[in-house]
């Protein structure tokens, strides 16, 4: 299976060489991200997997210009090919919320307490659309009845405190589509939830993306939701895109030896879990070290002399299989261990 | 070792806890009851891991808490090796409390900013065994922090020092020194990574092993739970659901919550992503007005009219589950359940 970083058709975000650092206050300089680059298509699912500390989630707030002030990004991030980073406040400010939206990881505190889901919908509608409240009103809630909450045109007048976690995640989700955006930039968009409702959430995804022809970009740390969702797979670790490819490539065949670490230490609810799990070793790298080498290399116990002194590039290449994809690990895959383990199966 | 067959280390039995909850736009309307745990009964042998699941506000926390005297149960017994013990932490025996300890959900919210490693860890001891010497607790100290993989370079160091991971090694270890043989562990691994997270699960079954500890471990990710215990109960809405061995809760779950349940727990596996999952419709009812009869018929693909008749009792199961449901779930043969995995 050919990824589709294949497609002939122009993709709808570039992302190259993007980084991000921020200054602390007394003079140091933390490197959130280095040199991630990724493409997105209309229509598809990238899923940004890592744990925490890993970048995923600045790599998105920096593409939004959403970075604090301490914060710097380069790099380039074109939607539609116009750079959005070096875009002018007003030039952003037309794209964001309208055609890139995003959907932040806590529903609780991304929306403000202080007014009702109503004024709050309606604000992106009557900035993007300058349609009248009235029209904005019918629409938000035509929006909320399609993310399917029960009496939205009653509900909607509620302030966000008087809604449980779910239906705020589906009010945000609602806001973000209600420009009906080319790409949804969803910020563990589940993570904050039970697991049914976590069902529920990516059903919807993935009906609104059917049906609207919305691409997203999912971040998350959970390997499950990732499977479910994406078609492509970028998994980082310590601000660095240790591998990429299509998510069956991903889970499939992973040819890193971090993305093999991370599959092996999930519990896996069909194996009977009588076995230990298959932990890896050590602690997720702090943000403010200088990483010379690989950033894996001190918890990779296939680790050689030169994977701490030398850095690993991202390069392409063509697998077993005949598809396109890209690893950052200066092992040859035949040394890796043969017969990983493919997620789910015993 | 079979811990099945061994007498209760702990019973539970009909335990209730209420919160009045003020009704806050009439000041003089009366308080309105939260039932938060609604008569629950089981028990813990020694040795065992007891998973309990649920999802948000089903009452596994405020168990848990209500276990360890933190919260004061409304009614309902609780029994340790067979006797009764006082529900509230200040009236419990001291000994009880050496014996009975727990591991929090944030691993760094739950250690004292302005405390030591070393003083964390070595409370318990200076609490409960007040005429041990100061050699001993210290060497105690650094044979648990030893065993936790923490050395004794940690011990001057404070908690923001430290990683996730590490600061609930170093709760575990608080938990451990005082040699219990029970610890409730309310959701230790949900805050964690997930290379971490197998890390801290593997040191749990393995210190289970060495000392014969007995576990509660509260979560909400059933894989993980399914890691740990030998059986698994499951709560909605402050009652038992159903409670089985691990094997059988799994492989064939009998009430229509523990299916919808696993069915909805996404696989890390891109080739069934397509897959219609049976998901549960609608939101957990409010705790404050509780269905009658079965509090998950409002949501429940099986429900009649007798659902709302009265209460199902924990019924056993042919296979030894324990199952509050009217009409519980087999499976026939050729027929499996979506949370087979379809």
């Amino acid at each position: 299976m050919s990824g589709t970083t294949m497609n002939p058709t122009s993709p709808l975000i570039e992302v190259e060489h993007l980084a991000v650092r921020f200054t602390t206050p007394n003079g140091g300089v933390v490197e959130a991200v280095r040199d991630v680059s990724f493409t997105l298509h209309k229509g598809k699912t990238l899923g940004i997997v890592g744990e925490s500390g890993s970048g995923k989630s600045q790599t998105a707030l920096a593409m939004m210009g959403l970075l604090p002030p301490n914060g710097a990004v380069s790099g380039v991030a074109r939607y539609d090919g116009r750079d959005l980073l070096g875009m002018k406040h007003a030039e952003l400010n037309r794209i964001r919320g309208d055609r890139v939206a995003m959907i932040f990881q806590d529903p609780m505190t991304a929306l403000n307490p202080f007014l009702t889901i109503e004024r709050q919908m309606t604000e992106v509608l009557q900035l993007h659309r300058k349609i009248s409240r009235k029209q904005a009103f019918e629409q938000a809630v035509a929006m909320c009845e399609a993310v399917r909450i029960a009496d939205a045109r009653r509900r909607i007048k509620m302030y966000p405190h008087e809604f449980s976690g779910g239906m705020l995640q589906r009010v945000m989700i609602a806001m973000a589509l209600l420009c009906e955006p080319d790409v949804l930039i969803a910020d563990e968009p589940t993570t904050a939830l039970d697991v049914t409702v976590q069902a529920q959430i990516i059903e919807l995804l993935r009906d609104l993306q059917s049906d609207l022809g919305t691409a997203i970009i999912l971040i998350t740390h959970d390997m499950g939701v990732v499977a479910s969702l994406c078609d492509d797979v970028m998994v980082m670790y310590g601000g660095r895109t240790m591998e990429y490819g299509t998510a069956e490539q991903i889970f499939s065949q992973p040819t890193h030896p971090y993305t093999i670490g991370l599959l092996d230490a999930l519990p896996h609810l069909d194996d009977d879990g009588d076995v230990p799990l298959r932990a890896i070793a050590g602690n997720p790298p702090s943000a403010g070290g200088a990483v010379h080498g690989c950033a894996f290399a001190p918890r990779c116990a296939m680790a050689e002399e030169q994977c701490a002194s030398v850095r690993p590039e991202l390069l392409a290449f063509t697998d077993t299989d005949g598809g396109q994809r890209q690893r950052a690990c200066h092992l040859p895959i035949a040394e890796l261990r043969p017969g990983v383990r493919v997620g789910g199966a015993v | 070792m079979n811990p099945l067959n061994d007498t209760p280390l702990l019973s539970v039995e009909n335990l209730q806890v209420h919160f009045p909850v003020a009704n806050s736009r009439l000041p003089f309307a009366g308080k309105r009851m939260l039932h938060a745990v609604d008569g629950v009964s089981f028990e813990v042998r020694p040795g065992e891991t007891l998973g309990i699941v649920g999802e948000s506000g089903c009452g596994k926390s405020t168990l848990s808490r209500a276990l360890i005297g933190l919260n004061t149960p409304t009614s309902g017994r609780i029994l340790w090796r067979g006797r009764e013990v006082a529900t509230s932490n200040t009236r419990r025996d001291p000994q009880l409390c050496k014996s009975m300890q727990m591991i929090f959900q944030n691993p760094i919210a739950s250690l004292d900013p302005r405390m030591t490693i070393e003083r964390v860890v070595a409370e318990p001891l200076t609490t409960h065994c007040p005429g041990m010497g100061a050699a001993e607790v210290r060497e105690r100290v650094l044979r648990i922090m030893e065993r936790m993989g923490l050395s004794q370079a940690h011990l001057q160091r404070y908690p923001h020092e430290f990683s996730g991971g590490q600061c609930q090694r170093i709760g575990i270890a608080r938990a451990l020194i005082s040699e219990p043989e029970l610890v409730i562990c309310d959701e230790p691994v949900s805050a964690l990574d997930v290379s971490i997270q197998a890390q801290i699960v593997n040191l749990l079954k393995d210190l289970q092993r060495e000392t014969g500890l007995a576990l509660i471990f509260v979560a909400h990710d059933l894989a993980v739970v399914k890691y740990i215990s030998h059986r698994v109960l499951v709560m909605y809405l402050g009652r038992v659901m159903e409670l089985a061995d691990k094997h059988s809760l799994y492989a064939s779950p009998h009430h229509p919550y523990t299916r919808a349940l696993l069915a909805a727990v996404p696989r890390p596996d891109p080739s069934r992503q397509r897959q219609v999952r049976a998901t549960l419709g609608g939101d957990l009812p409010s705790p404050l007005a509780l269905p009658s009869g079965c509090v998950f018929r409002t949501r429940c693909s099986h429900a009649d009219d007798a659902c709302a008749q009265q209460r199902p009792a924990l019924d056993v199961m042919d296979d030894g589950a324990r199952v509050a449901c009217i009409h519980p779930q087999f499976d026939t043969a050729g027929e499996k359940v979506a949370a087979h995995g379809g």
